[in-house]
């Protein structure tokens, strides 16, 4: 057993934290108000070399793991959740996909722009009638003349207006009632494919979040993602990766709320005492503290195991449900201790309220993980 | 160029100070390199950019201090030395200085940066006492930096003013705040600092004797600043006021 980050993971730790602490927190408040995508600190992160971490190196990747990975999310969490989320699933719903299922010529072009920060990453899965039950898609892909012609509509699209290209799935056959799920790489800017980015949101608002109309798109054939029918099995594994990523942002939301909370019980006096001399306080943040320190550490075992080669799918479902649901509890007592203050935006606290709030839904709802975690068990 | 960066691992800034039988406390304590020396490493590399030439990173100190290079050489510092202390007895800033005299005694440099002082001790002696031993000019409190061929134009900082001084190489200086802004180290940064060369020395490998190295300081003792009292507010009439206070700082804090 080992509990310690290695030198590279601490190096990485300390850079983030930094970076984050002097770019990314002292805005947030700001742009959540004006719902402002901050495109120069994606682009900063790029510069150091943050947007392709666990991608190899030969398409511009960093060649890091995925536990410095999980590190970079929840720094980035901490300071701005709506940056978390950008980041998370600029690699892990973005770049994963194509580096794990991709040809070369496929990583070569599509990778490469994502590991320099030239592109974000985006996946198109989610559509109106296709949430947590992906057997919903609609979106067709009709081969035709040597090409895929997609119709249909995507909901929820983390990135897609800063992505110039994203994987989606569609429905390529139906037999026996079974429909058959393929992903494709595709341009957003080719001719009869919208993005839309006009949700008005409960957080995560300096956050890109919008909706994919294809009309007639052509793809050409070697821009097939992966097998043809293996679309829905891809995109479950990319998912696995996923969760990780949103564990992660539940710790660094907790961390920011719980630190928030302890320093003003610390200052704000009532009855002549600082709150935290209040055995009432003191109970709520030591569970705070608690929580963050179990779902971490759920989160770093299920990254390891990940780059270890070793199932992990189980532990990542754990590692998301518990850090998102904790994370909202973390957040609730949060504004507690605050009281009055806590409901007002420059205390923060009800932000991360308003951002954790999402890690309860995206990537699979709690009800999914419980139930990927109960298929796991065996049930 | 042949660029030298003198180099101190600190206690990180946002630490508590913690007394133990005399003496700081190190448990659990966080690390950094020293915030004056960031600038320092900074410059260096902005001169081999700028100029060409390599970066050296040397430190004396605890075996611990290679953290504080790898981070260095994660900035982009080309190589590191590591010159263990552990065996010196009380080092002092005469021991750092007559160490690194001796390890710079066969090395060709043109340029040496430090950091104006350490957060620690904070005695901004290691530097010029170096480049007295080197017999090189030294400048401190530097805030700018221009070099041309051998021609050597600061810019220091005096004490809010600016002092503009020209030398030349080989020269030693020691960088003030405002020199420069230190970048992160990057992703490839760290993921190559590994692979960098990080030489490990012992005092025995500079042909020192420990006693020669044997600091000329000795601590007395070791104590916190007193805590802070909490300040008095004055009430009632504006003259009863002035009157209470000139008769406290009379009889109470005598200083009137």
């Amino acid at each position: 057993m080992n509990f310690d980050l290695t030198d590279e993971q601490k190096m990485i730790y300390k850079m983030i934290r930094e970076f984050a602490e002097e770019e990314v927190a002292p805005g947030a408040e700001q742009r959540d108000k004006e719902k402002r995508f901050p495109v120069e600190m994606f682009k900063k992160l790029g510069d150091l070399g943050l947007m392709g971490l666990p991608f190899p190196e030969e398409y511009g990747g960093g060649g890091a793991d995925t536990v410095s990975f999980a590190i970079v999310v929840e720094e980035l969490s901490r300071a701005c959740g709506s940056a978390g989320i950008t980041y998370s699933a600029h690699i892990s719903l973005g770049g994963a996909p194509i580096n794990m299922f991709g040809t070369e010529e496929q990583k070569q072009k599509y990778l490469t722009p994502i590991c320099t920060g030239e592109s974000l990453g985006a996946f198109g899965l989610t559509e109106p009638n296709a949430g947590s039950d992906a057997g919903g898609t609609e979106t067709t892909a009709i081969h035709q003349e040597g090409e895929w012609v997609i119709n249909g509509s995507k909901c929820f699209i983390t990135n897609a207006s800063y992505a110039k290209n994203l994987a989606l799935t569609a429905v390529t056959d139906r037999k026996d009632g079974e429909k058959e799920i393929t992903a494709f790489i595709t341009s957003t800017e080719a001719p009869g494919f919208k993005v839309i980015d006009n949700y008005e949101k409960l957080g995560l608002n300096s956050s890109n979040t919008t909706e994919l109309i294809m009309e007639d798109v052509r793809v050409p054939e070697e821009n097939m993602l992966g097998k043809r029918g293996n679309g829905f099995r891809q995109f479950l594994m990319t998912l696995d990766g996923g969760r990780i990523g949103i564990g992660a942002m539940g710790v660094g939301i907790a961390q920011a709320a719980y630190e928030k909370a302890l320093s003003y019980a610390q200052e704000r006096k009532q009855f002549g005492k600082p709150l935290s001399k209040f055995q009432a306080t003191q109970f709520k943040l030591a569970d705070m503290a608690m929580k963050i320190e179990l779902a971490r550490t759920m989160v770093y075992k299920a990254a390891w195991l990940k780059d270890q080669g070793r199932k992990f799918a189980k532990e990542a479902s754990m590692a998301k449900l518990y850090a998102s649901e904790i994370c909202m509890e973390v957040c609730t007592q949060a504004i507690q201790i605050h009281g009055g203050y806590g409901y007002m935006k420059d205390y923060h606290v009800e932000r991360y309220y308003r951002d954790g709030r999402l890690l309860e839904i995206g990537e699979g709802t709690s009800e999914v993980q419980r139930m990927v975690i109960a298929r796991e068990l065996g049930c | 160029m042949n660029i030298y960066v003198i180099l101190k691992r600190t206690f990180d800034t946002e630490e508590k100070i913690v007394i133990e039988n005399g003496k700081i406390s190190e448990d659990g304590v966080e690390f950094i390199i020293n915030p004056y020396d960031e600038y320092a490493v900074e410059e260096a590399i902005k001169l081999r950019d700028e100029h060409g030439g390599e970066v050296t990173v040397v430190t004396v100190g605890e075996e611990e201090s290679d953290k504080q290079l790898r981070t260095a050489l994660a900035m982009g510092a080309d190589k590191s030395v590591l010159i263990d202390d552990e065996d010196v007895e009380d080092g002092d800033q005469f021991s750092t200085a007559k160490i690194l005299a001796a390890y710079f005694e066969d090395k060709e440099v043109d340029i040496i940066i430090g950091g104006n002082v350490a957060i620690d001790g904070a005695s901004g002696q290691v530097g010029p006492r170096l480049a007295e031993l080197l017999d090189i000019p030294h400048v401190t409190t530097i805030t700018k930096l221009e070099i041309d061929g051998t021609n050597v134009k600061i810019e220091r900082d005096v004490e809010g003013d600016v002092e503009v001084i020209e030398t030349s190489l080989p020269v030693l200086v020691t960088a003030q705040q405002g020199l420069n802004e230190p970048r992160y180290p990057s992703l490839p940064g760290i993921m190559k600092a590994k692979k960098k060369p990080l030489e490990e020395l012992e005092i025995d490998d500079l042909d020192l004797d420990e006693d020669e190295v044997e600091g000329k300081t000795r601590t007395l003792e070791v104590y916190l600043p007193p805590e802070k009292q909490a300040g008095k507010v004055l009430e009632g009439e504006l003259d009863d006021q002035v009157k209470e206070l000139v008769s406290l700082l009379r009889s109470e804090a005598k200083v009137i």
